[in-house]
């Protein structure tokens, strides 16, 4: 009892810093994935159920690739909560990405709660032939 | 005052949840120290679910994304309400999917397979009108309240 109360000050001192610190520190779903790859590039498929389209966010930063999203459930707010095995309100997930992918050429699809994204490989990953000119 | 954040309303929802889960660590001493027999929190079972409850209803979310709705079976039966189905590989998911033989798989996480899960009614829940919906590979079931079991107040607020 006696940290909740210290907490519930502090809120009333600075709401916005511990607001702010309360979304950075929330912990976030890691959704399960599966990843393979044939000759032309790699797919990923990941479980993110609860997840609308127009709030998905997929960044390329450099070589990291991010996937994150909000969890709605619609209009919840009158419910008192029972019984949850999730327990966060947002996902994400980081990949590191290798140099012979094509970054630019991300493809996204979301249907059902399953993301499908599909990363080819870039074309000067492919070899190349050089000419040796006669002289 | 034992429980002073529930007076509360934060609005959000999973919020409420994790302050319900702090204060029952609390109270109980561990997080899986009393549990209903039938709702035991398995690590990592599919799909997994929240339930809410309101003044008209029980709401259970279960997250399964990626299913056909049709393929999803919900029934209530003495008080149980069980969701079961399958889920089915994508194209190319799993190490017997369409040409894997020129596959690598790098991560398997996802679930695939048959599942059931099983949620205990209270007892003024109403099995007859039950409603589910699948939005976004979440699977939302109402089981209504009886309406003699909902707080009297509404009753007289619907008739003025």
């Amino acid at each position: 009892m006696q940290p909740q109360s210290n907490s519930t000050a502090m809120q009333t001192q600075q709401p916005q810093n511990v607001q702010n610190a309360n979304a950075r520190t929330a912990p976030a779903l890691l959704p399960p994935v599966d990843i393979f790859e044939d000759a032309a590039g790699i797919t990923l498929l990941a479980d993110l159920p609860g997840v609308a389209r127009e709030d998905l966010a997929i960044g390329v930063d450099g070589r990291n690739l991010t996937i994150e999203a909000p969890l709605k459930l619609g209009e919840a707010n009158s419910l008192t909560p029972v019984y949850a095995e999730v327990r966060a309100n947002h996902f994400r997930r980081s990949f590191e990405l290798s140099g012979d992918l094509d970054t630019a050429k991300i493809d996204a699809g979301l249907r059902d709660g399953v993301l499908t994204l599909r990363i080819p490989k870039a074309e000067q990953a492919k070899p190349r032939r050089i000419d040796v000119r006669v002289e | 005052m034992l429980f002073p954040s529930m007076l509360r309303t934060s609005g959000d929802w999973f919020a409420d949840f994790e302050q319900l889960y702090d204060r029952m660590d609390e109270l109980l001493g561990g997080r899986s120290a009393v549990s209903s027999i039938r709702a035991v929190g398995r690590a990592g079972a599919f799909p997994a679910l929240n339930v809410g409850s309101s003044p008209d209803a029980v709401e259970i979310y279960a997250f399964a994304p990626g299913i056909d709705p049709k393929s999803i079976d919900v029934s209530v039966e003495k008080g149980l309400l069980s969701i079961s189905g399958e889920r089915q590989a994508q194209d190319g998911q799993g190490a017997g999917g369409k040409g894997s033989e020129e596959r690598t798989a790098y991560a398997n996480e996802r679930f695939i397979g048959r599942f059931r899960r099983v949620v205990a009614l209270t007892e003024d829940a109403d099995p007859g009108r039950v409603e589910a919906t699948y939005r976004n590979g979440v699977l939302k079931i109402v089981v209504p309240k009886r309406e003699s079991s909902k707080p009297r107040q509404i009753q007289i607020s619907s008739g003025s």
